[in-house]
């Protein structure tokens, strides 16, 4: 379980600490508001710290064990922050039948870099998904918002080498 | 609005959007306006047109032209070609269809021509971010009908007798669902919609949430009608940003129109829609756990009874509808239930969505009527498996789902031959595999999901599943034994007669479906440590030819792991206790002289 601690530290500034007040005010009396104001407060600062998390619970009114709960239950909720690229390999049916673990393979091989984690100079983090539907292209891997299809191991190093 | 001559459809389903969709519509706009024509000719972003895997598609109209891989550099040729002098670009249509002259058309391809069209019906047709295109193919006419001349039982009845099931999988009679929240006492009821689509490999919900959001919103509503709710939630993957933005959009306009609101066509009804966004966990794909997440909390499923439309979101009646469900709902209004219930069979009405994907020709999206037989969705409609391999399966089903082997590829598709053969329906995502798919390997693939995804919360799902993981990693890695066997089908019996929810039940079923259907594949990987379909790592062997080796050292200086020696312009080996069987050496050579096996 690489999702379960903070291990970067905290670098909220207080404008990105406004945003999350503001939101937190907008949700507090919503019923099942915390998820919503989880997903935002990532789309603030990028991931869900602990600072983070004790902040969202306190504005709430809610324990920090419940924030805490939902944050490592869905896989969407990040406790560290992804690379500068973000590098994204699907593992959905279609493409794993397509060969994309070989895919996934050669750039964790390539980056040093396992599966959910990200490098030591912050550039690039390597992920699995599941399906990112676009089965027609399979095997698909991302980087960011770049979506690159019909992918071979061989292809490897050419898209890596656009993100330098 | 002006009059326009001719229009060109862009597929903008994400498919097509990955594969450059975008570039094409701002290729076209540009090129249109310096030709001139862009007075005459339109230019519309539609939703998925289903044949992702030649991708981006164009279809040109008034004609139906269907233009397959197109690029932006194609485009130019596209508009001065057929747009300026009416000679269709013959290199770039859809070339399937049986009569060459007729291959122009969209809808006499080979991968449309048995499709019918009824949840999918303005997918790839309309804008779906232009409620007037809506409106202009009979949208918000249900609606219409059913708040002003229909009682909220009568409509329970339409679609109890148009005999639609639920298809997110379990094919709960939608009609009677209906039925029980209507039953249920209280003043404050909620009609949901599950757009939690997890399965991987299946795209059926976000294509006709990319492509027709409006039609999932008004049948929403109809449905709080029928059971006299007045709020209802939409719970959708967050994974799916498209189909999240045209939803909120959709939600703008039909507000703005008062199809939602306060006093729906001047009617004391009201009803509104809210959006709330799935965090990546597959088991909220079950009902009571999406509730729960809904309600913002971890979502856990909990035991029933009771059911949700006695007691569901926030304790109140609920029902829960799947996206495809719903897309099906204001053609049964408009059409009456009679006409939905002639496609089909006996127990089966309609039709139904499914997603091909994996080694098939034309992947994409086909929606055909219940009781097609698996054949023709493969050979004909999908175009048949690639190179020349050979049908081994089909997964339908995913996670929970189960593999039909090749001998059964003549069974019509409808809920009751699925299960009597041992398989289900689930959600509609169609896998098909080929000779070099290892069917274990497969098993432990999905196996390898649901682990993932357990939600932890029942000893049978978060304990039973990891055992039966484990076996299987055992199996693919030479260590199975015989018992082995044995003890996966019975922890799959204990495991499905136990666990907590629909997630942990049906996990085992991939393995139990591949143990039925190819016992001779785990046989094999048992006892002679051997994978038939030369997937299993572990169990490959690679070896050189020392009478096609020409000695070029290609294979030792790619090898990262040092395992193979030799001497120039002689036969090279490989020193199997050092091979780490990447396979990069068989890449590498030039002479075909590295096999595994």
């Amino acid at each position: 379980m690489p999702n379960t601690k903070t291990v970067v530290p905290y670098s909220g500034t207080p404008e990105q600490e406004a945003q999350l007040k503001a939101v937190i005010a907008e949700y507090k009396d919503v019923p099942g508001g915390t998820m919503p104001v989880m997903q935002q407060a990532q789309e603030i600062f990028g991931y869900l710290p602990e600072e983070v998390q004790i902040m969202i619970a306190e504005g709430m009114g809610i324990p920090l064990e419940e924030v805490y709960g939902i944050s490592t239950f869905y896989s969407l909720y990040n406790l560290n922050p992804k690379g500068r690229y973000k590098i994204t390999v699907c593992l959905g049916t279609a493409c794993y039948v397509k060969g994309s673990q070989a895919i996934l393979d050669k750039i964790v091989a390539r980056l040093g870099c396992p599966v959910g984690s990200i490098s030591k100079d912050g550039k690039y983090s390597v992920d699995a998904t599941r399906c990112v539907g676009a089965c027609g292209l399979a095997p698909v891997m991302m980087v960011n918002d770049d979506v690159y299809g019909r992918m071979t191991p061989d292809q490897v190093d050419d898209v890596l080498a656009k993100y330098k | 609005m002006n009059f326009v001559r001719a229009h060109v459809l862009v597929c903008t389903g994400t498919g097509c959007s990955s594969a450059g969709a975008d570039g094409i519509i701002s290729a076209f706009e540009e090129q249109l306006k310096k030709n001139g024509l862009d007075e005459e000719v339109r230019v519309v972003k539609t939703g998925c047109l289903g044949l992702c895997a030649k991708g981006p598609n164009v279809v040109v109209y008034p004609e139906g032209v269907y233009y397959n891989y197109v690029s932006a550099e194609d485009v130019p040729e596209i508009v001065e070609e057929h747009l300026l002098k009416g000679r269709p670009v013959t290199r770039l249509i859809h070339g399937d269809a049986e009569d060459a002259s007729k291959a122009t058309n969209l809808t006499d391809t080979a991968f449309y021509k048995d499709q019918v069209r009824i949840a999918l019906r303005n997918c790839g047709v309309i804008n779906p971010e232009d409620i007037d295109e809506y409106i202009a193919y009979d949208g918000y006419a249900a609606l219409a009908k059913v708040l002003t001349e229909m009682t909220p039982q009568q409509v329970i009845d339409e679609i109890k007798a148009s005999g639609l099931k639920g298809r997110g999988g379990a094919g709960f009679p939608t009609g009677l669902k209906w039925q029980f929240a209507a039953n249920s006492p209280g003043p404050v009821k909620y009609a949901c919609c599950n757009a939690d689509e997890g399965d991987p490999g299946a795209f059926m919900d976000r294509s006709v949430l990319e492509g027709d959001p409006h039609s999932v919103l008004e049948a929403m509503t109809i449905a709080g009608y029928a059971i006299g709710a007045t709020e209802g939630y939409i719970y959708v993957r967050a994974e799916y940003p498209i189909a999240v933005e045209r939803l909120k959009k959709a939600l703008e306009q039909s507000h703005e129109y008062g199809f939602l609101g306060k006093n729906i066509f001047g009617t004391d009804f009201s009803f509104d829609i809210g959006i709330r966004l799935g965090s990546g966990a597959f088991v909220c794909g079950e009902e009571t756990a999406l509730m729960v997440s809904i309600e913002g909390k971890r979502g856990e499923p909990r035991c029933r009874p009771p059911y949700p439309a006695v007691k569901g979101l926030f304790g109140k009646p609920t029902i829960l509808n799947n996206v495809e469900t719903y897309a099906n709902v204001c053609w049964i209004i408009n059409h009456g239930a009679e006409a939905y219930a002639a496609l089909g069979t006996e127990g089966s009405k309609g039709t139904k969505v499914f997603a091909l994907g994996g080694k098939i020709n034309n992947t994409g999206l086909v929606e055909i009527p219940m009781g097609t037989p698996l054949r023709q969705i493969i050979e004909e409609i999908g175009g048949g498996v690639p190179n020349g391999k050979k049908f081994k399966a089909v997964q339908t089903g995913g996670p929970s789902g189960a593999c039909i082997p090749a001998s059964q590829i003549d069974v019509p598709i409808d809920y009751e031959n699925l299960t009597r053969i041992g398989a289900m329906m689930g959600s509609g995502g169609m896998i098909v595999l080929d000779e070099d798919d290892c069917m274990v390997d497969i098993a432990k693939f999905f196996l390898q999901f649901t682990v993932d995804e357990s939600c932890g919360k029942c000893s049978p799902c978060r304990i039973g599943i990891k055992r039966m993981y484990d076996i299987l990693d055992r199996i693919t890695a030479g260590q199975g034994t015989l018992e082995d066997l044995d003890t996966l089908e019975e922890l799959a019996a204990h495991i499905k007669g136990n666990a907590l929810c629909g997630l942990g039940q049906t996990a085992p079923n991939p393995v139990l479906s591949t143990l039925k259907n190819f016992k001779d594949e785990y046989v094999a990987h048992v006892v002679e440590k051997r994978c038939p379909a030369g997937s299993c790592k572990a169990l490959l062997n690679y070896t050189i030819d020392p009478a096609k080796c020409k000695g070029c050292s290609a294979c030792s200086r790619v090898c990262p792991a040092d395992a193979i020696s030799g001497v120039v312009r002689s036969p090279f080996v490989i020193d199997q206790s050092k091979c780490i069987k990447c396979g990069s050496c068989m890449e590498k050579c030039k002479f075909g002289a590295i096999s595994k096996g």
